[in-house]
């Protein structure tokens, strides 16, 4: 029982990051059907941020963080306007392979600059564990769980609510439609990049204070394992790409705890397999069937 | 109010508009009737700047429409029905009014507004929460119509509204064009009914294969022996 717990805690901890990957994904996906290869890599750059700003040049906590965080929605709506706009109108192959190009980019980049080897991450904080009983949760799991979710809430309520989180759904069921409306799309997609990309930006900094070594080729485990989130859920739906971070963060945390570590990944595709052999759409995909 | 000049579109070589000329007078409701593919759609595309076209000039309230792009048309006072509803299936009814308020700034106002069209669709207020992919055809004509008419047009372009409409809802449908023109909106209708479309306008213009053939009074295409064996199935 403590086991199954404590291994269920860290499947929440885990998954809530790749949910939070995982929502980047699924917005830009949703809104201009492209599978952002580089989504992983702007991590990476996040990472590197807190490295270069707290170890190197010694800035306060809270300003590297900041600064890290618009690292990343600037790397993201940089990235966006210059390999993908250009590509709007295009094949969706085309940008397909560009994305792949700019994680190599970025990767190879990194490479450069930082040497392909690792840089340890800055302890950003050190508190003591919280013991409940006979279990004990440390503070990153905490924290990490309760910014993740914040961050989850606050995206459904901005979507929800305020006309630009409106003109996000809009655009991304029909753009010709919400041009009719008067929906710049355009500003609407740098948007969506933008708020993705922060979002990549939190999740850089709670991976890497669970795994707190930083290299160029950091964000391409944690990439996969949420693109595979986004298409567990459903890729283009918010809810599912919460829900599929979720499950893959307790399936990949029970099976190293009960079956093997080695096989945690291998459960993780499993259950990928499963599910998009029985809904193709994945588990929150088409749920609203729409009448024509 | 709303003239179209010469208008030439390609798609690739396809040459789909021919020398388009057209206009809509304040307070009309004129009708552009023809066969599938005619180019019927694409005029209403061209007019919305959704495609480019060639040459040729579109110019609303004395304005060229040619290089601004589509977001910035509907600000102008041009509201666009486009064919197949459209939609935002997986957003509320209530939404989906907002979104056709989407420029509009003067809250008070487009309540108002919203108030109006569920008075003309008292079927959308009862479905407000409802998301717009769960509601009927006929529900989703009405809601494209409704959320056109949140950014209060002065013309309303409407492509196809009877399109997969059971006979009762596509006369209900029409009766409420006739309102909508009553209340001051000019009206473009872009039809395959040609027998309803002329029956509520006042001119029409026939198009086939990208050209404009025919144009004329309503009544008088009626009653003209060409128009009703090509479109109205009477000889």
């Amino acid at each position: 029982m403590i086991l199954f717990l404590n291994q269920l805690i860290n499947g929440l901890h885990v998954g809530s990051i790749y949910a939070l990957i995982a929502l980047g994904y699924t917005m830009v996906y949703g809104i201009i059907k492209l599978i952002n290869f580089a989504h992983g890599d702007i991590l990476m750059i996040g990472a590197y941020t807190i490295v270069v700003t707290i170890s190197f040049m010694g800035w306060p906590i809270a300003v590297a963080i900041i600064v890290s965080i618009l690292a990343c929605v600037l790397f993201g709506v940089v990235i966006e306007r210059f390999a993908y706009k250009p590509l709007r109108s295009s094949p969706k192959i085309s940008s397909l392979i560009t994305a792949i190009g700019v994680s190599m980019l970025l990767q190879n980049g990194a490479q450069l600059i930082f040497s392909p080897n690792p840089k340890p991450f800055p302890i950003l904080l050190n508190a003591p564990p919280l013991n409940l009983g006979p279990l004990q949760i440390s503070f990153t799991t905490i924290l990490t769980f309760a910014v993740a979710i914040i961050s989850m809430i606050s995206l459904q309520g901005f979507v929800s609510t305020f006309k630009m989180g409106k003109a996000m759904r809009a655009v991304s069921e029909d753009m010709d439609a919400a041009q009719l409306m008067g929906i710049n799309a355009n500003h609407t997609i740098t948007a969506t990049f933008a708020i993705g990309c922060g979002l990549a930006g939190v999740g850089a900094l709670l991976y890497c204070m669970a795994y707190p070594t930083v290299s160029p080729t950091l964000g391409s485990l944690p990439g996969i394992k949420a693109f595979i989130a986004a298409v567990l859920g459903g890729i283009g739906i918010m809810p599912g790409a919460m829900l599929g971070g979720f499950i893959l963060g307790i399936a990949e945390s029970l099976t190293k705890g009960y079956i093997s570590s080695q096989l945690s990944d291998a459960v993780v595709y499993g259950i990928l397999i499963i599910v998009l052999l029985f809904k193709p759409a994945g588990l929150l995909g088409k749920s609203v069937s729409e009448k024509v | 109010m709303l003239k179209i000049e010469n208008v030439n579109l390609f798609y690739g070589a396809i040459h789909a508009l021919h020398d388009i000329s057209f206009h809509v007078a304040p307070g009309e409701i004129v009708t552009l009737i023809g066969a599938n593919g005619a180019g019927k759609t694409s005029i209403l595309h061209a007019i919305s700047s959704l495609i480019p076209y060639r040459d040729g000039e579109v110019i609303f309230s004395g304005k060229k429409l040619k290089k601004l792009p589509a977001y910035e048309i509907v600000n102008m006072g041009l509201a666009h029905v486009p064919e197949g509803r459209r939609v935002f299936g997986r957003m509320t009814v209530k939404e989906n009014l907002d979104m056709g308020a989407y420029t509009r700034h003067d809250t008070k106002e487009t309540h108002a507004d919203m108030q109006r069209v569920f008075q003309h669709f008292p079927r959308l207020k009862e479905r407000r929460g409802q998301l717009a992919g769960t509601l009927s055809g006929g529900e989703q004509q009405m809601l494209s119509i409704g959320r056109a008419l949140m950014s209060r047009p002065k013309l309303l372009m409407m492509d196809e509204p009877s399109m997969g409409l059971s006979p009762i809802l596509v006369s209900e449908i029409f009766s409420i064009i006739r309102e909508i023109n009553q209340e001051g909106t000019t009206v473009l209708l872009v039809e395959q009914n040609a027998h309803m479309a002329l029956s509520v306008a006042n001119r029409g213009y026939v198009l086939e294969t990208g050209r404009v053939v025919l144009e004329g009074a309503a009544k008088a295409l009626l009653n003209n022996s060409e128009v009703k064996r090509a479109y109205l199935g009477t000889a």
